[in-house]
């Protein structure tokens, strides 16, 4: 079963998680995301969880080296598409503290990025 | 094996793909006790937990047998992950928020964290060379 499906839009890495994102898709969606990072110099990177009933501390750790990848060059990490299992377990890691969520990836890709630093 | 309405065994390879294997079996281990959907994420939850940990850290990703074992007791779901790996040396601090031996990785270090949040007992007796056994307990309803 395929982790995700990627797509890179503008400077932005689009993971559309396609699996229970535990240790093992965790694994799989750091190396696959790592290496667009690098090929397409995305600057960006958003996770559409709409296909995604589960979640575990693994995935907040994928989710946080993804962060930690971008944020050198002052890039972003947003999620969408997030269910209330999910939800619960993003509320309890303190992620939203760096991270965004956006209730479609349309709001995502509208709110430009001055906008977003403004807000905090 | 007396005093169970139900009980099961199940053991599989230390292989990441059967995470999901071990959170199903659970799962449906669960399904006639009518847990409720946020019962059900959270007894799933704490079981990924655990295997992931019997996984990554008993077994080094070297390979190895991960048994769980599920009980029923009334309103009770007990459940035991056990490896016969490395074994923890000092489990207080392993169990510490954030707390991992493994950063890269990309380990959170929130996995005990979490099996504590979902459940309602949260034992981990282990030893260094002699393995791990992490039993926990949810009561339904």
């Amino acid at each position: 079963m395929q982790a995700a499906e990627y797509e890179v839009r503008g400077d932005v890495l689009l993971i559309r998680l396609k699996a229970d994102l535990d240790h093992h898709t965790s694994v799989r969606v750091r190396e696959s995301a790592d290496a667009l990072l690098g090929r397409s110099g995305a600057k960006h990177i958003l996770f559409d969880f709409s296909a995604v009933d589960f979640m575990d501390s693994s995935g907040i750790g994928v989710i946080m080296g993804r962060y930690r990848q971008v944020i050198f060059k002052g890039g972003r990490v947003g999620v969408t598409g997030v269910k209330a299992g999910v939800e619960r377990i993003f509320k309890l890691s303190g992620l939203y503290k760096i991270i965004e969520r956006y209730e479609s990836e349309k709001e995502a890709f509208l709110r430009p990025a001055t906008e977003y630093y403004a807000g905090r | 094996m007396e005093g169970y309405e139900n009980e099961m065994r199940l053991m599989f390879q230390a292989k990441s793909c059967n995470e999901a294997l071990a959170r199903m079996a659970v799962a449906a281990f669960m399904t006639p006790m009518n847990p409720t959907l946020e019962e059900l994420a959270d007894v799933k939850t704490a079981v990924s937990e655990a295997v992931t940990n019997a996984i990554i850290h008993g077994y080094g990703e070297e390979g190895g047998t991960v048994e769980v074992w599920c009980a029923r007791v009334g309103r009770e779901v007990l459940f035991h992950i056990k490896d016969t790996g490395t074994g923890i040396a000092d489990i207080e601090t392993a169990m510490e928020p954030m707390y991992t031996t493994k950063p890269e990785f990309e380990r959170s270090g929130m996995g005990f964290s979490f099996m504590e949040a979902f459940t309602d007992e949260l034992i981990v007796e282990s030893a260094p060379g002699e393995g791990t056994l992490v039993k926990m307990k949810k009561i339904i309803g």
